[in-house]
């Protein structure tokens, strides 16, 4: 009956136990939490993200996919560390493990690198689902591990050929799109079980907010991290990326790729342009850890109400 | 035909894939964290009944398939062909390939009622109802008095199937087969 919520009272209670958990960690470390705003006049630049469309006082607006852009614009503004337990938007999501609304924690701590951020983040997480061991991988690592490939050295017809026994052989991918499918289809599926698995330096081409580098070989990379467990993506991190030049680049990068009348948030530019303390900052998706708490493969077990009930 | 978009994919949908009529099992949305929007999407291949895995990039269209399945009729086969008939009334006959009735060909009963999924206008699949009744052919002589205790033998059925019987059935009794597992169930009621 679509009265009754998704979830069990269990899950509702195992839900109020993280909010306290993450309240009570943060105010530990003096990490402020606050509050930005969910409808906005600017809409997100990633082309992979798509906002779900409001109308509010007669102006087209959107919801935010996520709150990254106002947190680092109080960041500019001289916030100090800060974190957010919010409900973010995206459309289309919808899955065993997406629902087009759900529950995010964001937080930025500055003077910290990938690495600190990282630590941080598998303490956070680990405590709260009781699991110690970590297991490090960088992006190469993992692929060449998971999946033989070399991928900083391998041409994208390999990686067609690779991906066309799970899409056939007439699609036409991008690499990252191979890429994607390789780490979703093959990596995702292998990595260790219980453990927090951590996958860094990202090729720079899927950098989107992070901090690029050179690395051996001549190779860019991303100073981006993703957390995961039992093969479920649970956090994505960087270390921000702070040159408004830059960011201004990537902006445009993105909506030759969506092609869509997306209006940019100049308010964040303008805030990078006065000065984004070097921070690093992660987005960590609370349904997820619930479903791992819970041990359930439905993402609508640990919602009050999932989307098709809402 | 109309398309349809990987949003709008659901289980029972037919679909065209790579040339051939499917019918759509599961679809799973998937999406790393920030990349592309995938669903994989398990699907069964009406003509050949194999189960086929197949990603597809979120927004992706496929081509509807001309696909239904229809109640007729078992009237007889020639040889070559198996001939149905439509009870909707319309009388309209259909002949179907040895390949489209496959396994169903064991539970042949006439005028007993099949599903039969035509793929622009022809028949691909049939489907026999869960239980068919059939007479048994040919069996070695019943023992009587052991209608309790287990053992079994094998019978044949008018339709050539070999079932497995309890060891006090007869030529010439009428069996309620499980046409979904080959399985004996009893004997028909009123026989």
């Amino acid at each position: 009956m679509s009265w009754q919520p998704s979830a069990s009272i269990e899950s509702l209670q195992q839900r109020a136990k993280l909010n306290a958990y993450i309240r009570e960690f943060f105010a530990l470390r003096h990490v402020l939490e606050v509050e930005t705003p969910v409808l906005s006049r600017a809409a997100v630049d990633d082309a992979n993200l798509q906002p779900v469309v409001a109308q509010a006082c007669g102006e087209t607006s959107f919801l935010h996919t996520s709150p990254e852009y106002p947190m680092k614009r109080l960041l500019a503004a001289g916030s100090g560390d800060i974190y957010q337990i919010c409900k973010v938007f995206r459309d289309g999501e919808q899955g065993r493990r997406h629902n087009p609304e759900f529950t995010m924690l964001e937080y930025y701590r500055r003077n910290f690198d990938l690495r600190s951020l990282m630590d941080e983040v598998a303490q956070l997480i680990g405590d709260f689902l009781m699991i110690q061991r970590r297991v490090d991988l960088s992006y190469a690592q993992a692929l060449k591990q998971y999946a033989q490939l070399d991928v900083f050295n391998c041409d994208d017809e390999i990686l067609r050929q690779r991906c066309a026994e799970f899409v056939g052989d007439d699609l036409q991918l991008t690499r990252d799109e191979c890429l994607d499918i390789i780490m979703s289809h093959v990596v995702e599926p292998a990595l260790p079980k219980d453990a927090l698995v951590m996958i860094y330096h990202y090729p720079a081409s899927q950098a989107a907010l992070a901090q690029t580098f050179i690395a051996e070989g001549d190779v860019p990379l991303a100073k981006r991290f993703e957390l995961y467990v039992n093969g479920l993506e649970l956090a994505n991190g960087y270390h921000e990326l702070t040159d408004p030049l830059e960011q201004q680049q990537r902006f445009l990068q993105q909506t030759q790729k969506h092609n869509e009348q997306r209006p940019l948030d100049q308010n964040f530019l303008d805030a990078l342009q006065h000065g984004l303390p070097d921070c690093s900052g992660v987005a960590i998706g609370l349904d997820r850890i619930l479903m791992l708490k819970l041990k359930t493969n439905d993402i609508a077990s640990v919602i009050s109400f999932d989307h098709s009930r809402a | 035909m109309a398309s349809f978009s990987t949003n709008e994919f659901k289980s029972g949908l037919k679909v065209m894939l790579d040339g051939d009529p499917c019918s759509i099992l599961e679809n799973e949305y998937v999406k790393p964290g920030k990349g592309q929007a995938f669903n994989r999407v398990k699907l069964r291949n009406l003509k050949t009944g194999r189960v086929w895995e197949r990603t597809f990039k979120s927004g992706e269209k496929l081509d509807g398939a001309d696909v239904m399945d229809y109640d007729m009729e078992y009237l007889y086969t020639d040889g070559e062909f198996y001939h149905f008939m439509a009870t909707d009334g319309s009388f309209e006959q259909h002949a179907a390939t040895p390949e489209a009735v496959g396994d169903t060909k064991n539970w042949l009963k006439e005028q007993e009622r099949y599903e039969v999924t035509l793929y622009n206008g022809t028949p691909i699949s049939v489907n026999p109802p869960n239980f068919v009744e059939l007479e048994v052919v040919e069996t070695d002589p019943g023992l009587k008095g052991d209608t309790a205790q287990g053992g079994s033998k094998p019978a044949t059925l008018t339709t050539g199937a070999i079932v497995r019987v309890p060891l006090f059935i007869n030529i010439g009794e009428v069996l309620r087969i499980d046409t979904r597992t080959g399985d004996y169930v009893s004997r028909a009621k009123g026989e």
